[in-house]
C-alpha cells in the first residue's frame, strides 16, 4: 500500500516535472539578448521544481482523509439536486428580516457602498432575467447586455426627444426589451439551439455599433445624458429643474445629493424583491415547469402537446424585459450612458454570475451577483486579473458543479392539499 | 362495429433513397389494443413518428377520427407557423419513446404535470397572484398526477426525481404521463425493453386496464412477443417497410410469411 502510494507519487511528479520543464525551458530558459541569447536554464527547472511540488502537494491531499471526504461530498446527490419532503419551515422570518435589513440599509451605508450596492443589485436583476433565458429554458443567450442597453438608452434619448421620465421608461421599458427580444428570437427559435446563441451574440454588438455610430440620434460614443428622478413631482436636484419642488425645500430639510441615491436603491430594491417573488412563483407555475421540460428534453415535451417555439419565446421576453428594466436603473444611477457600458464583457460576466449561481437557483444567482459585483470593489489591486479569475471559476465550476453551488431544492406535492395545507411558500422551491 | 380511432392510408415515408415504409395501410380500432411487431429496423419506429406528427409521411395519409371529426395528421404538421407535432398531440394521440424520454432532474409529480399544460391556468399573471381559478386548476392537475401514479403503481415515488427511479418504473412513469394528456390513442414505442418477466407482467396489467377501465384506445410496437400474444386484439406485422400481416393474434400467428419473416426463412420456400 505504501510502496505503491510512493511509486505512483514519483510517476507522476517525473511526468510533471517533465512537461513543465519542455514548457518552460523555451519560455524562460533561453532569454533573448541583443542577437543571441543567454542561458538561464536554471531558472526553468526551478519553476519546473516548484510546479512538481505543487503537484506533489495536491496528490497527497487527495489521498489523505479530509482530501476523500471534500471529494465524496462534491460527488455525492443527484447532480445536488434534491425533491423537498413538504415538511420544511417556511423561511418567511429570515425572509423578513432580510428584507428589512435591504431596506434599512441606505441609512448604515456612506455613499460609495450604497453606489456599490445599486450596482450589485442591477446585476442580481440581470443575472434574475438572464437566468430565466439560460438558467431555466436552456437557452444560450450570448447578447444579453443588448436589452440591458435598450433599457438604459430608452430612458436617454426618451427623455431627450419625448420628454419621457424615469417611471415611464421603468414602465415602457420591459415591454420595448420583449418587443426586441420577440423580433430577434423568433425567426431563430424554429431552429436548433446553437443558432440563437450566435444570432443574440451578432444582436449584442449590432445594438453596441448602432449606437456608437448613429451620432446624430444617440450621441455616439459622447453618449446622452439621464436626468435625475423624480416622485411625485418632486426633485433630487438642488434646484428645481424639472417643473417639479426640490425634495429637500419640500420637506424642510437641508440639500444632500445623497437623497436620489437613496430614492434610486429604495424603487431598486423593491423590484428586486418583486421580480425575486415573481421568479420563485415561476418555479412551480406550468409556464415556468415547461420551460424546465424544455431544457430537460424538447422532444418529449412536443410529444406532450407543448408549443416549444412559443414556450421558450415567453421565456426569452420575460428575460428581455427583466434585463430592460435593469438598465433603465443603471441609467437613472449613472446619470449619463455610452456604448462602452454595453460590451460583450457585460454579457459574459452576467452570463458567469447565472453559471456560478448554478443556472436555476435563484438564491446562487442573487449570491453569484452580489459576490461577482462587491468583490472586485473591495479587491481594487487585482482588478486587472478578474477576467482571469472568472475564467478559471468557470472552468472549475462546470467540472466539478455544474449545477452550481446552491443546492437545488424542487416543489413536492400532495394530493388534495397542493398549495392549500402547505403554508404560504413552502411549496415554493428555493 | 365503430369507426377506426385511426386509418393510416397508404403511408410511404423515404429517407433520402432509404425507404423506411412502403405503402402502409392498417387501422386501428378504437378501444382495443393494436400491436404493431416486426423484426429490427422494419420501420416500427419510423410508422410511429410519422403517426406522432414527428415526420411527415413522404405520400399517403394519417387520419385520426377524433370526437371533433376527422383530422389529418399531415396537414396538423404542416400547417404555417403554429403547425407542429404538439398539434397532434393536442388532437389526441400521446406517445412515449423507445429511449425512456423523461424529463431527469424534475419530481415525478411535476413531469405528470408538465403534461397537464393544456388543462392548468397558465398565464402568468394569475400564476404570480394564485388567483383561485389557477390555485383550482392546479389542485386538479395534481390530483390527476396522483390518479394516474396510482394507476400504474408509482405512488410511493410521487416526490422522487424521475431520473433517480428504476428502469421499469421509468417506463410505467412514461405511459402515465403520457395519459395525462388525455389521449384518444396512446402509441407505445417498445414498452417492456429492457423490463424482466415480473415487470413485464406488472406492464402487460396497465396496458389491459388501460383498455379495460378507460375505453383507451392503445398502438403498441413490441418484440416480446408472449406479451404481444397475451394483450392484443389485433395485431399488424411490418417487414421491409411493408405490411406482410394483418390480422387477430391467431391469424398472425399462423401466416407462413409472419413466420418467414421472424425466422429468416428465404421468400422461395414459403411460397412453395
Ligand atoms: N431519420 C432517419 N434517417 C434515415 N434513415 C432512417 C431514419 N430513421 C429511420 N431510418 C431507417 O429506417 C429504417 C427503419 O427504422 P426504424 O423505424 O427505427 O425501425 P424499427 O423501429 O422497426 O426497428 C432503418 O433502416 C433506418 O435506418
Ligand atoms: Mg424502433
Amino acid at each position: 500500500m505504501k510502496s505503491n502510494i510512493l511509486s505512483m507519487l514519483s510517476k507522476q511528479a517525473l511526468l510533471t516535472f517533465t512537461v513543465s520543464l519542455v514548457l518552460f525551458g523555451p519560455i524562460s530558459g533561453l532569454i533573448l539578448d541583443g542577437f543571441s541569447f543567454k542561458n538561464e536554464l536554471l531558472k526553468a527547472v526551478s519553476l519546473a521544481a516548484v510546479v512538481t511540488a505543487g503537484r506533489v502537494v495536491i496528490s497527497l491531499f487527495q489521498i489523505s482523509a479530509i482530501g476523500r471526504k471534500l471529494a465524496a461530498g462534491l460527488a455525492s446527490g443527484h447532480n445536488g439536486i434534491t425533491v423537498k419532503t413538504g415538511q420544511e419551515k417556511s423561511p418567511l422570518f429570515i425572509l423578513v428580516l432580510l428584507f428589512i435589513a435591504g431596506l434599512s440599509l441606505p441609512f448604515f451605508a456612506d455613499k460609495y457602498f450604497l453606489g456599490i450596492a445599486i450596482l450589485a443589485l442591477i446585476y442580481c436583476l440581470l443575472g434574475l432575467g438572464l437566468n430565466i433565458v439560460v438558467g431555466l429554458a436552456g437557452l444560450l443567450d450570448l447578447g444579453f447586455v443588448a436589452f440591458y442597453a435598450v433599457g438604459a438608452y430608452l430612458l436617454a434619448l426618451g427623455s431627450q426627444y419625448i420628454g419621457l421620465g424615469f417611471w415611464g421608461a421603468l414602465v415602457i421599458a420591459p415591454f420595448l426589451a420583449g418587443l426586441c427580444g420577440m423580433i430577434l428570437a423568433f425567426p431563430v427559435l424554429k431552429m436548433h439551439g446553437d443558432y440563437l446563441a450566435i444570432v443574440t451574440l451578432g444582436f449584442g454588438e449590432i445594438i453596441r455599433l448602432v449606437l456608437n455610430n448613429w451620432l446624430e440620434f444617440t450621441g455616439g460614443p459622447n453618449g446622452a445624458s439621464v436626468p435625475p428622478p423624480t416622485v411625485f413631482g418632486l426633485e433630487f436636484t438642488r434646484t428645481a429643474k424639472q417643473g417639479g419642488v426640490p425634495i429637500h425645500d419640500y420637506f424642510g430639510v437641508s440639500y444632500s445629493a445623497d437623497y436620489k441615491f437613496w430614492f434610486i436603491y429604495i424603487v431598486l430594491f423593491l423590484v428586486v424583491c418583486i421580480v425575486i417573488y415573481a421568479v420563485e412563483r415561476l418555479r412551480v407555475m406550468p409556464l415556468g415547469r415547461m420551460w424546465e421540460a424544455l431544457r430537460e428534453d424538447e422532444v418529449a415535451c412536443r410529444s406532450l402537446g407543448v408549443n416549444h417555439v412559443f414556450t421558450k419565446l415567453t421565456a426569452f421576453m420575460l428575460g428581455a424585459s427583466t434585463g430592460g428594466l435593469a438598465g433603465v436603473f443603471f441609467a437613472v444611477h449613472q446619470g449619463f450612458v455610452n456604448p462602452t457600458s454595453f460590451t460583450f464583457f457585460e454579457s459574459a460576466l452576467i452570463l458567469a454570475i447565472v453559471v456560478l449561481g448554478g443556472l436555476g437557483s435563484t438564491v446562487g444567482v442573487i449570491l453569484a451577483a452580489l459576490v461577482l459585483t462587491i468583490l472586485p470593489e473591495l479587491l481594487r489591486d487585482f482588478a486587472e486579473y478578474r477576467v482571469l479569475v472568472f475564467g478559471i471559476l468557470m472552468v472549475v465550476m462546470m467540472m466539478w458543479k455544474p449545477r452550481g453551488l446552491v443546492r437545488i431544492k424542487r416543489p413536492a406535492f400532495f394530493p388534495g392539499e397542493a398549495g392549500r395545507g402547505l403554508p404560504a411558500g413552502a411549496e415554493v422551491r428555493q | 362495429m365503430r369507426v377506426p380511432i385511426l386509418e393510416v392510408q397508404n403511408v410511404t415515408m423515404r429517407f433520402g433513397g432509404v425507404v423506411a415504409n412502403r405503402n402502409v395501410s392498417f387501422n386501428v380500432e378504437h378501444g382495443a389494443v393494436t400491436a404493431l411487431i416486426g423484426p429490427n429496423g422494419a420501420g416500427k419506429t419510423t410508422m410511429f413518428n410519422c403517426i406522432t406528427g414527428f415526420y411527415r409521411a413522404s405520400e399517403g395519409r394519417i387520419v385520426l377520427n377524433a370526437e371533433s371529426g376527422p383530422q389529418d395528421i399531415g396537414n396538423l404538421v404542416t400547417r404555417r407557423i403554429t403547425g407542429g407535432s404538439h398539434l397532434v398531440t393536442r388532437a389526441g394521440i400521446a406517445r412515449t419513446f423507445q429511449n425512456i424520454r423523461l424529463f431527469k432532474d424534475m419530481s415525478v409529480v411535476e413531469n405528470l404535470l408538465v403534461a397537464q399544460h393544456l388543462a392548468t391556468t397558465n398565464s402568468l399573471l394569475s400564476g404570480v397572484f394564485r388567483t383561485p381559478a389557477f390555485r383550482k386548476t392546479e389542485r386538479d392537475a395534481v390530483d390527476r398526477a396522483y390518479y394516474w401514479l396510482e394507476q400504474v403503481n408509482l405512488v410511493s415515488d410521487a416526490n422522487r426525481l424521475a431520473g433517480e427511479l428504476p428502469y421499469g418504473r421509468q417506463r410505467r412513469l412514461e405511459i402515465a404521463r403520457a395519459m395525462c394528456t388525455g389521449p384518444r390513442l396512446i402509441c407505445l414505442d417498445e414498452p417492456a425493453a429492457g423490463l424482466n418477466p415480473s415487470e413485464t407482467h406488472d406492464l402487460s396489467d396497465v396496458i389491459q386496464r388501460l383498455c379495460a377501465d378507460h375505453d383507451q384506445s392503445v398502438l403498441v410496437i413490441e418484440h416480446d412477443m408472449g406479451l404481444v400474444m397475451r394483450i392484443s386484439n389485433h395485431i399488424v406485422v411490418l417487414d421491409h417497410g411493408e405490411v406482410i400481416s394483418d390480422g387477430t393474434p391467431e391469424h398472425v400467428g399462423n401466416d407462413p410469411a409472419v413466420v418467414a419473416a421472424y425466422l429468416g426463412v428465404s421468400e422461395e420456400e414459403v411460397t412453395v
